[in-house]
């Protein structure tokens, strides 16, 4: 292993270890309520970001598949008693995997423009009949009375040890992330992104790619979706509103699309700064959706972008004034040359 | 020539709208035969082109692989059986490396490329075949490079060397020297003639220089039909084509 | 009998409102590839000046006009400022669109608070009109006359005036449109904000009926995309016939099956999506 990739590693396995200790360090719960959602919500944006960053589509049905799984807990520990995390789990992101099917055969229909309009439309339709199916939903009053259940034997129901299992699905859920954006498959999805007409001729069938990460990206945000519903005990159409859909979506813009960090990092953005705001003033939407278009405009790399320059700008620094002595066959400057 | 042809277009007619692009071309390229497209502007090279790689569909007519009739099928699914094509104006993954580039090429036929979990630098074999392919054309050096970096010389040999690397059945270059100086265009023509000795070739040039040197026919098109075809040498003598060509400059 | 010719006269009127945003979304895909989703935020935000001019002694058309001039510099500002560069850019543009509409959203809520407001109709036709067994608000006929009319007077812009040939020429093909010297940049700031005119003076026009309340963009954004798919993307007609459809389909939707009455709108659109992607007038890209 290459000494950069030893010095990741290694900062990945410091920055896991520091944020598990975070209960221990007598910070207020609601503050390790707050990260609890980040984790959450961070694996919701990665998941998008396998479809944006890498994929190249644009998506407003994720709070279908994240509400879904929700809903798919709470109404199987309510009205069917099946509390067991396992079987739960297993059949919400079994009903996730059928929608999500079924959405991505209607959305691939369209390209571009037309197929992120098909999602919304389909977003919408889940939306509605979570909103109005009162007998199966209980419609604008939602869904509670279920509560977190013993998973591998642990009591979840306290905070701190919700939030350690949280963030273990997080670690679990970007590792697999990570494998499938480093995998031939992951490449590829990347050659659809960029040029989908060049690798049809090559011979690849561009829509079963696009249709594969469609429904594993569906089903990651389930995963979200089911630790949402514990974490809150209590579920309702808002989470499967396009407010939802729109919320994670600008989580992985303020991160850095395409980077799969960076939608982590604009989780906790969004969850803190609406949370935090919220406290301070009334328009904090509008001081988010502020954030984001600036975003847009200036900062098309996001926060990983800024980072990136940030540490570009403190290494030349550093660096001074003296030519660094290059090897003939480096990347110019401003390439990044990592097969 | 009794055996069948390699690549064969049949009656092929296509239309947008009220406009006739191809009108009832037909044409038959035998195996290993290098054959030259050529016409004037709008005569419908790039439309026989994409009817021929799958992204046109044909109003009438059918184009015949092997005997095998592709007229259906889409661009992905003949690449399987064995067609290659370059385009016009390069297009690579510009945000991809080199490398990467390549061995998306290498890897599109292959089962590796449904592999979601393994990382790709485990596929050792898969990445020396891309950087020993780009050690042929010199750009080893270059593989770790992101595209865009590359001139445009560099860029139009690897989009050259991906569709070589499949080693295909059929080539299709469109336009391979479009653009390119000199130097580059020799480039390519030395890396045509070296590396594809068994693949049948259709090549759409606008250089004529370039075409009479590479091919072994010629078909001409003007206005969607084909007016001529034959030898470089009866080409070039030949009464009508000297009209087109003639024609189109005065 | 009754129960049909009520609905049917209910999803007209809120058809034809839902034109009021169809229609200048339409235009604005049509020509510059660019989803408006700030169009509904447009629509409220008419609604609500439209609702300060009334309180102020403004007659109800003149009102409407006004609000849709509002609206008008509004988003002309927006485009000049923000979205002029990124029209190539539809990704972009769009994703921009969506963070104006969050902020006119939120400024909506801190100018007009968050009370709903119900508006009246102008005093002309705040009566009911009465034909034979059923009873009519007369504003709602008004309603739909006038959107037929704007569906109308936009299809002669389109096929009768230079603005609308260059349109069209635009539509289909914006780089030979250029190269043949023809403004089409000035095209582009016209239609945008024809967009926003209509979707101002819609707002003031359709309140009557919908009300303004914050989130009202909310909740007409999605039926506006499901006129946009049924209808076809950039067109016209298609925009009306959707609107028709649309609002038929959620009236009686309510009037029918309650529970589901959201997911009735959008079984006819799933259907549209898989078996005719591009709308039932748009055209094959």
């Amino acid at each position: 292993m290459t000494g950069r990739r030893a010095l990741l590693v290694a900062s990945a396995a410091a920055a896991a270890a520091l944020a598990a200790a975070v209960p221990s360090l007598g910070l207020p719960q609601y503050y390790i309520s707050l990260l609890t959602q980040t984790w959450i919500f961070g694996i919701a944006a990665m998941s998008l970001d396998l479809l944006v960053g890498f994929t190249g589509l644009v998506s407003f049905a994720q709070a279908a598949f994240f509400g879904t799984s929700a809903y798919m807990i709470a109404v199987l520990a309510t009205q069917y008693h099946l509390v067991a995390f396992w079987p739960a789990l297993g059949i919400a992101l079994g009903t996730t995997a059928a929608l999500a099917a079924l959405f991505g055969l209607l959305a691939l229909r369209g390209e571009g423009v037309t197929f992120i309009i098909i999602t919304l439309a389909l977003n919408e339709i889940v939306w509605g009949l979570a909103y109005q199916w009162v007998s199966v939903s209980g419609g604008d009053n939602g869904i509670a009375g279920f509560i977190r259940p013993p998973v591998f034997g642990l009591d979840l129901s306290g905070t701190a040890a919700f939030y350690r299992f949280t963030l273990a699905a997080l670690l679990v859920c970007l590792a697999l992330l990570a494998a499938i954006v480093r995998s031939p498959f992951g490449l590829v999805l990347r050659g659809v992104r960029d040029r989908p007409r060049r690798m049809a001729a090559l011979g690849y069938a561009v829509q079963a790619f696009r249709y594969a990460a469609f429904v594993i990206a569906a089903v990651f945000t389930g995963v979200a979706g089911v630790l949402f519903a514990y974490y809150n005990e209590f579920v309702g159409p808002v989470n499967l509103s396009l407010d939802t859909a729109v919320q994670v979506l600008i989580m992985v813009i303020l991160g850095g699309v395409g980077t799969l960090l960076g939608p982590l990092a604009g989780a906790a953005v969004v969850v803190f700064v609406s949370n935090a705001l919220s406290n301070l003033t009334q328009r904090w939407e509008l001081i988010l959706g502020a954030i984001y278009v600036a975003i847009l405009l200036f900062a098309r790399d996001g926060l990983v972008g800024i980072g990136h320059r940030v540490m570009r700008v403190l290494g030349a620094a550093a660096r001074g004034a003296g030519p660094a002595a290059r090897p003939v066959m480096s990347p110019p400057p401003g390439g990044r040359g990592e097969p | 020539m009794t055996s069948v042809p390699r690549l064969a277009v049949r009656d092929l007619t296509v239309r947008f709208g009220s406009l006739v692009a191809l009108d009832h071309v037909s044409l038959a390229v035998a195996r290993g035969e290098r054959r030259g497209i050529i016409g004037p502007n709008g005569a419908g090279k790039s439309t026989l082109f994409n009817a021929i790689a799958g992204e046109v569909a044909p109003s009438a007519g059918g184009v015949v692989l092997d005997g095998r009739d592709i007229t259906r099928l889409p661009p992905h699914r003949r690449a399987s059986l064995g067609m290659a094509r370059t385009f016009q104006t390069t297009m690579l993954c510009p945000r991809l490396t080199v490398l990467e580039n390549v061995i998306l090429s290498l890897a599109a036929l292959r089962p590796v490329r449904r592999q979601f979990l393994v990382p790709l630098g485990r596929y050792r074999g898969l990445r020396d075949e891309a950087q020993s392919l780009l050690g042929e054309v010199g750009l080893d050096g270059k593989a770790a490079w992101p595209v865009r970096m590359l001139g445009h010389g560099e860029q139009r040999q690897v989009e050259i060397l991906l569709a070589l690397a499949q080693r295909p059945a059929v080539l299709l270059l469109d336009e391979p020297t479009a653009g390119l100086a000199v130097e580059d265009a020799a480039r390519v023509t030395a890396m045509l003639r070296e590396r594809s000795r068994d693949a049948t070739i259709v090549l759409i040039e606008h250089d004529m220089e370039f075409v009479f040197d590479v091919v072994e026919r010629i078909t001409v098109l003007h206005y969607g039909r084909i007016v001529a075809e034959g030898t470089p040498e009866e080409i070039r003598a030949h009464e009508t084509v000297r009209e087109i060509y003639l024609g189109a400059t005065l | 009998m009754t129960f049909y010719a009520q609905n049917a006269l209910n999803g007209l009127a809120y058809g034809s409102l839902l034109f009021m945003i169809a229609a200048g979304f339409t235009l604005i895909f049509g020509l510059m590839r660019i989803v408006n989703i700030a169009q509904t935020a447009f629509f409220l935000i008419g609604a609500y000046i439209g609702l300060m001019l009334l309180h102020a002694g403004v007659p109800f058309w003149i009102a409407a006009a006004l609000a849709g001039a509002a609206v008008m510099a509004a988003g002309l500002l927006i485009y000049r400022v923000f979205l002029h560069r990124y029209h190539a850019d539809e990704l972009t543009a769009l994703l921009l669109t969506l963070g104006f509409a969050l902020m006119l959203d939120d400024l909506a809520l801190a100018a007009w608070g968050g009370d709903p407001q119900s508006v009246p109709p102008p005093p002309a036709f705040a009566s009911s009109v009465q034909l034979g067994p059923l009873v009519f608000p007369a504003y709602w006929l008004t309603l739909i006359v006038l959107s037929a009319l704007v569906a109308a007077g936009l299809r002669l812009l389109e096929r009768r005036t230079m603005l609308g040939a260059v349109i069209r020429a635009g539509v289909d093909d914006e780089e030979m449109t250029r190269g043949l010297g023809i403004n089409i940049d000035r095209a582009f700031y016209v239609v945008f904000a024809l967009g926003a005119f209509l979707a101002g003076a819609g707002g003031v026009l359709g309140s009557p009926i919908t009300g303004a309340y914050p989130g009202l963009d909310g909740d007409l954004l999605p039926l506006a995309f499901a006129v946009i798919i049924i209808g076809g993307i950039g067109s016209l007609e298609g925009a009306y016939v959707g609107s028709l459809i649309i609002g038929l389909v959620s009236t009686f939707g309510k009037a029918l099956f309650p529970e589901l009455s959201y997911f009735t709108i959008f079984v006819p659109v799933a259907a549209i999506m898989a078996l005719r992607p591009q709308g039932l007038l748009g055209r094959k890209r």
